[in-house]
């Protein structure tokens, strides 16, 4: 078994849900990588867009800012956010990458605060950003994180992105786009995804080295199980050579 | 007949989304193509008062016009409200001198992938901020809705969050389909800033790379201060008017301001001073240390110049350039 660590793990796993000629919509770091490693692997007709205008660029390092130069390198149009977004609530955008700093059983996402006064909160986070508005409008979001009970929380202070809402049907009655929604969570442990009727997070594949128990103990809420759960398979020398060398030589984001 | 107002959040709208009322304002706009050039500190005492409501152009820390908000803090303005539409760098600055009281959220204390902004966050955490929350692309469409001079836009995202009840919007449903819509309403706000790469002496823009919601804000904005890398000749502006995206009419002042979005990125010209960035983060740590830093680079500095000379002169900006060019070691 190669030598790897959980970011590169979790960046090569996301990197294999992307199909070549799908389009995703991406933020700075893992998310960036995971994109630019599916263009070097198996999906290098990958349509790479960023929230701040920049659409197909051939990204020649990781981007500080997903308004950098470097978001537009190379790329087929420098344009702005309402192209951007406008292009994903027509329903172009396949895919996109969120995170935050809680998440719960229906793949919501707290990116905004902790503590109940809003107007004095205990920890003031960046708030929605892009995130909200790709979550409405991609038809796949999915999360990349690493997992402890805390981030998986039964109840998040603060819903800043959609993921399932209140599970069942409360996601399409509440007026958001018919049929996008969370799709993916990829942990340092695991990758669930949501069960088709109760929305609810739900254990698909866990990483080698780690048990059922594992991913249910770092797991504030209680996780549903797939009839069957595969082992995820660990990166190929290919991909970790890839990521290594030509994605990250710096080890900005795999070095984390 | 009424439209039925389905749900609605509870953030206050800081501005008037009212568009009868902005067209008697335009009404009385200058369209006459004369001359407006001026230093940034003669544009910040004309067209920046008290109170208003302010937005930056840009992303954060890329093509900001940083020489503005200097300017703003420097002259002491204070209760605006602000649009906080992925603002980074830009915010750290404007919560530096506490500018204003009233933010309208998408994406505010983070530099992104640099972290978060310990003075911005102490600002926030203070309760002398009353906030809305929206996102990129409401704050957009609250834009676009102004520029083509409507008080709202409908939009598909928001509903059913958190984000949704703190924000100003109001759940519609389509007229024409029975569909939910997120109405947003138009901010027209008091007085904007954008940096551009070049204009004319009459306000006639040219941008390049990512446009981000500049286009609407100008367009929105009662005033507009431009900040260009360069003035460029009319003429050059007429031999290929296809390169125009704002046009003087909108414009109030011209300020020319070479590597006018430093210490943040530029398109094609320069990329963003890192280690710098780095250092402002680090001072933010210690209130003491903050006010020596902001002594240093904000309130003893007379204009952008004399900002750049103390951070490294043209020895450093050359060095930007060429990180611009070369596409390298980004986050050094």
């Amino acid at each position: 078994m190669a030598d790897y660590n959980t970011m590169e793990l979790m960046i090569c796993t996301a990197a294999r849900e992307l199909e070549d000629g799908a389009s995703v919509g991406v933020g700075t770091g893992a998310p960036c990588a995971a994109a630019m490693l599916a263009q070097k692997t198996g999906a290098p007709n990958l349509v790479i867009f960023f929230e701040a205008g920049g659409a197909a660029p051939l990204i020649p390092e990781m981007p500080i800012s997903v308004g950098d130069s470097r978001t537009t390198y190379k790329a087929l149009m420098a344009s702005g956010m309402c192209e951007i977004m406008e292009t994903a609530c027509r329903g172009m955008l396949d895919y996109t990458f969120l995170g935050g700093a809680q998440i719960d059983m229906f793949g919501n996402l707290n990116s905004t605060r902790m503590g109940s006064d809003h107007q004095k909160p205990k920890v003031r986070f960046p708030g929605s950003g892009g995130a909200n508005d790709f979550a409405s409008f991609c038809w796949r979001m999915m999360v990349m994180t690493p997992q402890d009970p805390r981030r998986f929380a039964e109840k998040i202070n603060y819903i800043t992105t959609p993921g399932w809402l209140q599970g069942g049907d409360s996601r399409a009655r509440s007026g958001l786009p018919l049929g996008a929604g969370p799709y993916r969570i990829i942990t340092n442990m695991a990758v669930m995804d949501f069960e088709e009727t109760s929305k609810r997070m739900r254990i698909i594949a866990i990483n080698p080295g780690y048990s059922e128990k594992d991913v249910q103990d770092n797991c504030g809420f209680e996780l549903l199980k797939a009839s069957k759960i595969e082992e995820n398979k660990p990166p190929t020398a290919d991909e970790l050579s890839i990521l290594r060398e030509k994605i990250d030589p710096y080890r900005y984001v795999i070095g984390r | 007949m009424s439209v039925e107002v389905i749900q609605q959040g509870i953030g206050r709208i800081f501005t008037d989304p009212n568009a009868d009322k902005a067209r008697e304002f335009f009404r009385k706009k200058n369209r006459k193509l004369e001359p407006k050039v001026m230093s940034v500190k003669d544009a910040v005492t004309k067209f920046v008062k008290n109170g208003d409501y302010l937005a930056l152009g840009g992303f954060g820390a890329n093509r900001i016009p940083t020489a503005v908000a200097h300017e703003i803090v420097r002259q002491g303005k204070k209760n605006m409200g602000f649009a906080g539409h992925t603002s980074t760098h830009d915010f750290q600055i404007l919560c530096a001198g506490e500018v204003f009281d009233k933010l309208d959220v998408a994406y505010v204390v983070g530099l992104e992938a640099r972290g978060l902004s310990p003075n911005a966050r102490r600002y926030m955490e203070s309760g002398k901020v009353e906030i809305s929350e929206w996102t990129n692309y409401s704050l957009s469409v609250r834009f676009k809705a102004a520029a083509a001079g409507v008080s709202f836009y409908p939009s598909r995202n928001i509903m059913g969050t958190d984000t949704f009840h703190y924000s100003g919007a109001k759940v519609i449903e389509c007229p024409f389909t029975g569909v939910k819509y997120a109405a947003m309403p138009a901010i027209f706000p008091d007085v904007s800033a954008i940096h551009v790469h070049e204009a004319d002496i009459y306000g006639n823009c040219r941008l390049r790379g990512i446009t981000v919601s500049d286009l609407d804000l100008a367009r929105a904005s009662k005033r507009l201060i431009i900040t260009c890398e360069r003035l460029i000749p009319t003429e050059e502006i007429r031999r290929d008017p296809s390169f125009t995206s704002i046009p003087y009419w909108l414009v109030d002042a011209v300020c020319e301001v070479p590597f006018g979005s430093y210490p943040g990125n530029m398109y094609g010209e320069y990329f963003s001073d890192e280690e710098h960035l780095r250092g402002w983060l680090k001072a933010e740590e210690d209130v003491e240390e903050l006010t020596k830093f902001l002594e240093y680079n904000i309130y003893s500095c007379g204009d952008h110049i004399e900002y750049i000379e103390k951070n490294g002169g043209i020895r450093k900006m050359q060095a930007l350039r060429n990180k611009e060019f070369l596409f390298i070691k980004a986050r050094e």
